[in-house]
């Protein structure tokens, strides 16, 4: 029963930087319409910009915040410059478009930060809770579990009930009507990068504590997160961060019990992604488009 | 008279003539020109900067005049890791820039992939940066030698320990499923003898973000000893976790992941006591080493020429000594540069002693032993450093 | 948004006019280009010869994705997959049963497909991100799954496997690296006479229709599921025999040849070297992803891929057609030009 929960835990420790990440990509794709496959590389290279500040000597919440305004400002200024010109691109043409993003930002964090392991401190304590014999949780488990819930419930709250959040929503399903209502929809387009940016630091400042930080960090939270997004519906905060939740448990209890498990984990998790697609292509809490034909 | 001293001045230029240099191709009156190709890129990268401690450490011989009178041009590649790429690189290098070798090359499968080549061409594939014990085959390969004691051995080496110490012990292994962890979870079960020793198996691949279902795994098999057999982000990880679920086993690690500030001082120091491992090079975070002339050297070169060294980094401190050896090798070929001289002498290093080697561990070769280190020395963590313990251990 | 803007398989009917014969001018370049390419065997060498086999390799596998991604409008970031299963395909063939390596690519191209269709079901239903999605897990999942217990006993495991390849006979003349060299010439000219059938056929007439208009094509009558499979099983069984050659090429396979990045490269080769270009866009893009990053190395070797992402946004920006949409525009401008003498 121990070993259980203990995998149990394990699974919402990553289950729960997973539910960030996608969050961050549900942010993205509700505000512009696009993936952006470059998430997790930004991510990870603001929690480089955060790890850089705490060597300065900054406290870790002042670092935190810090990263997530220079992340914001940043991602505005990237959706300007390079992604602006491609809006009316072919979807492939602006896919190739995030891939040199991808690219680019991972060789440049390792071109300035290298690629040696470094550790990064928790924004909670460093230890952990007793729970019962032999099972404990990482303080740090939880301080991320309820920092996921916080954004889930921000982001979900935004979306639903604001009116800059609706714009956004707004500018993303059809720029041509949203411009007639008065939207600027550019502005839009710029804030919803930032937002997703933002997102995308928490996410990587609460893995770097566990993971240890490297350029190469970002790649396995994303394909999860990403898992998880689809399955719980990209459209959907709640859907997606319940997504990220249950990709994480289940390839903690897939590792742990399964032989075999732990090599194929990715293979698991493609195959999830694929099966539920199949059955309901939007996701378990995302919304279905119907066309006209 | 006058003729005679004539006669005689053209006799001796003639003869000099004769005893003129001989080279091979990458080698002249003005310089020696190798490659190294190492991986700069993807998540092999942490291993690259073998390639930037090479290509600086000969900029100091430059510094200092040279070799012989020659410059020294290293050419490093990047690789990414990719045997594909490697082979594209090594077949520029050799065919297209006119190398007289290549040296110092990171990776087995990657090297793998030119090692047919480069015994083909005949072209010197010397003093590769990993421990797979393959490259010590003259008869076969008298091209390729390797040069850091062989992850086999190694292995072997803690197999004995446990099998001397421990004959009841239940060992769980955590192995990074590569060419690496294999190499040394292979010939350390091999070594036990009995397998059913090893009560439970579990791997990671790099791309993994955390080892915390293999820890768990582990600690529930009852394993009650821990061959940690991963790189040292996951290394750190697996001791850090380890401590937080309640698992104290006897643990043995890798020596590539045992940098005190790299691995230990993460994972937890309190939680690291205990730990052993083997090394054959002086580690330049023990402070025993801080007057060593030899870490002395190294922190000069670390100063001058490589500043973005780090001191945890065992990639950055075992490079100095492939280099050093690499310099000597090259003295000593004189002015016969050719490829089949470079390798002769390569093989004939009888007790050289190499800068930053552990006092009793030399660097030896001969015409049927192309493993220039074969030797380790055990050693404990105290809980603020390592401590080295029992004979150095020569390994085949 | 309408993709036929970037379709390019018609031949310019002002080039047609400069041709004094009255052959299409595309025709006698495209004869004059292959006896180029074999005639390069007597002319290139070693290093030179085993660069153009690995351009080649990565240009067919590319043909066939370019026939997915332009034609299917289906974005794929996971085809590294096909090209491992042909690589490793043809590795077992030359190492456990000794087939002649110039038959590789046509065993590995039936295993591919196969593959394919097994994967090929599930994706095709799926549409735009979700696919991008399902394929970029696919890439992520290949090389860990190569590296496995399972499959290590057949690819040569973690060490990877030497293939050991044999020259042409004697009496041709032709060292190693040319009976390469001339294998996949070969194979790259079979492909680039197909896939041109294919595209300015029926075939590439259905898959515009099911491509721009696929509920109307429905109610035409159109199979638009039979065509889609189509080119999805075609992409597939061009990145199986790209694999395999570039396999026999390089002599050697191991999990490490095809990381996650061996994906995107092939995206990358289509988009940037120009997608709905048939044949040209394919060369010129496989040229890019072999020979740039060693350009970019040169450039800042710390952060060569830094400069090489900003390479692929700078070509798109310039000209969202790819290098064979800006090779074109020079062809353009000169006829045009030259048209006003």
């Amino acid at each position: 029963m121990t070993f259980f929960l203990e995998q149990l835990i394990i699974g919402l420790s990553s289950g729960g930087i997973y539910a960030i990440m996608a969050l961050a990509l549900v942010m993205i794709y509700k505000s512009t319409g696009h993936v952006n496959l470059a998430q997790g590389e930004m991510a990870v290279f603001s929690t480089f910009i955060a790890w850089s500040l705490v060597q300065m000597g900054v406290p870790i919440w002042p670092a935190i915040f810090l990263t997530m305004a220079v992340s914001f400002v940043g991602a505005i200024v990237l959706e300007r410059v390079v992604v602006r010109p491609f809006a009316e691109a072919d979807d492939l043409v602006i896919v190739a478009v995030f891939v040199g993003l991808f690219l680019g930002i991972h060789s440049l964090a390792g071109a300035i930060w290298k690629y040696e392991v470094k550790p990064f401190p928790s924004a909670f304590s460093d230890g952990s809770v007793n729970l019962m014999q032999d099972l404990s949780i990482r303080i740090h488990t939880l301080g991320s579990l309820a920092t996921t819930g916080a954004v889930l419930a921000a982001t979900w709250f935004f979306f639903r009930y604001t009116r800059l959040g609706l714009a956004l929503r707004a500018a993303a399903d059809n720029h041509e009507s949203s411009r007639l209502v008065g939207i600027n929809v550019s502005f839009m387009l710029a804030l919803g990068w930032g937002l997703a940016a933002g997102i995308g630091a928490v996410a990587g400042v609460m893995i770097a504590p566990v993971t240890f930080l490297d350029p190469g960090m970002g790649l396995a939270p994303l394909i999860f997160a990403l898992a998880g997004a689809l399955l719980g519906g990209i459209t959907s905060p709640f859907g997606a961060a319940l997504g990220g939740l249950i990709v994480g448990v289940l390839e903690a209890m897939i590792s742990a019990n399964v032989h075999y498990g732990i090599e194929y984990r990715e293979l698991l998790a493609l195959m999830l992604i694929l099966s539920v697609l199949l059955v309901r292509p939007a996701g378990l809490f995302g919304e279905i488009v119907t066309r006209r034909v | 008279m006058l003729k005679s001293t004539t006669a005689l001045v053209m006799g001796l230029t003639l003869a000099s003539g004769a005893m003129a240099a001989d080279y091979d191709k990458g080698a002249s009156d003005e310089e020696i020109k190798f490659g190294a190709i190492v991986p700069l890129s993807g998540p092999a990268s942490a291993y690259g900067s073998v390639g930037s401690c090479i290509s600086a450490y000969f900029d100091m011989v430059n510094d200092k005049g040279g070799i012989n009178g020659r410059k020294i041009s290293v050419s490093v590649q990047d690789d990414g890791y990719n045997p594909a790429k490697m082979l594209e690189h090594a077949r520029r290098l050799v065919e297209r820039e006119g190398v007289l070798f290549i040296a110092g090359n990171v990776g087995t499968p990657t090297n793998s992939a030119i090692h047919r080549y480069m015994n083909q061409r005949k072209v010197p594939h010397l003093f590769l940066t990993t421990g797979a014990s393959k490259w010590d085959d003259p008869e076969n390969y008298p091209w390729t030698m390797g040069y850091i004691p062989s992850y086999a051995a190694e292995g072997r080496i803690y197999a004995k320990y446990i099998k001397e110490n421990m004959p009841d012990a239940k060992i769980g292994i955590l192995y990074q499923n590569d060419d690496f962890g294999r190499d040394y979870m292979d010939a350390f079960i091999d070594q036990l003898g009995d397998e059913s020793m090893v009560v439970s198996k579990v791997s990671y691949d790099t791309s993994a973000a955390t080892v915390d279902s293999q820890l768990s795994t582990l600690k529930e098999s009852g394993a009650d000893v821990f061959f940690n057999v991963s790189s040292p982000k996951f290394a750190a990880q697996a001791i850090r976790r380890a401590g937080e679920i309640g698992w104290e086993p006897e643990q043995f690690l890798v020596s590539v992941s045992n940098a005190r500030s790299a691995v230990l001082e993460p994972a937890g120091l309190e939680q690291s006591t205990g730990i052993i491992s083997t090394q054959y090079l002086k580690e330049p975070t023990n402070p025993a080493y801080a007057n060593d002339p030899d870490m002395l050297a190294w922190r000069e070169f670390k100063e001058n020429y490589f500043p973005k060294a780090s001191e945890g980094n065992w990639w950055d401190w075992s490079c100095y000594t492939t280099s050093y050896t690499l310099e000597h090798v090259l003295t000593q070929a004189g002015d016969e540069l050719t490829r089949e001289n470079l390798m002769k002498v390569a093989a004939s290093l009888e007790g050289f002693e190499a800068p930053m080697l552990l006092p009793g561990i030399t660097v030896n070769t001969s015409a049927d032993d192309f493993a220039p280190i074969e030797a380790m020395s055990l050693m404990k963590f105290d809980g603020t450093n390592w401590v080295l313990f029992g004979d150095v251990i020569a390994v085949d | 948004m309408a993709m036929h803007d970037l379709d390019m398989t018609h031949v310019n009917p002002e080039t047609r006019k400069l041709t004094k014969s009255g052959l299409p001018l595309a025709r006698l370049g495209y004869g004059g280009a292959a006896l180029a390419l074999v005639a390069a065997t007597g002319v290139l060498e070693g290093y030179e010869l085993f660069l153009a086999s690995a351009i080649l390799s990565y240009a067919i596998a590319a043909m066939g994705l370019n026939v997915l991604m332009c034609y299917n409008g289906q974005l794929s970031l996971g085809h590294g997959a096909f090209f491992a299963i042909g690589a490793s395909g043809a590795a077992i063939c030359i190492d456990r049963f000794a087939v002649h390596f110039a038959l590789t690519p046509i065993i590995a191209g039936v295993v591919g497909m196969g593959a394919g269709w097994l994967i090929g079901k599930p994706a095709l239903k799926l549409e735009g991100v979700y696919l991008a999605l399902a394929t970029f897990g696919l890439a992520i999942a290949t090389p860990t799954v190569l590296r496995s217990d399972l499959f290590s006993e057949w690819t040569g495991g973690v060490q990877g496997l030497f293939l050991l390849i044999n020259p042409a006979p004697e009496w041709t003349g032709l060292d190693l690296d040319q009976s390469i060299y001339v294998a996949v010439v070969l194979y790259f000219l079979i492909f680039a006479f197909v896939t041109l059938r294919l595209v300015r056929g029926l075939n590439g007439k259905a898959w515009i229709a099911t491509r721009d208009n696929p509920i109307a094509a429905r109610a035409m009558g159109f199979d638009v599921t039979r065509a889609k499979t189509r080119a999805f099983v075609f992409s597939v069984l061009a990145c199986s025999v790209g694999g395999a050659l570039s396999a026999v090429a390089v002599q050697f396979v191991a999990p490490d040849s095809f990381p996650f990045f061996l994906s995107i490269s092939l995206f990358t080769a289509v988009v940037v070297g120009g997608l709905c270009s048939p044949l040209v866009g394919p060369l010129l893009g496989a040229s890019f992803i072999v020979m740039v990053p060693n350009l970019t190395e040169e450039i800042w070797q710390g952060g060569s891929w830094a400069v090489y992402g900003a390479f692929i946004i700078v070509i798109m920006a310039i000209q969202p057609r790819g290098l064979a949409g800006m090779l074109a525009w020079v062809r353009a401008k000169v006829t045009a030009t030259s048209n006003n003498d």
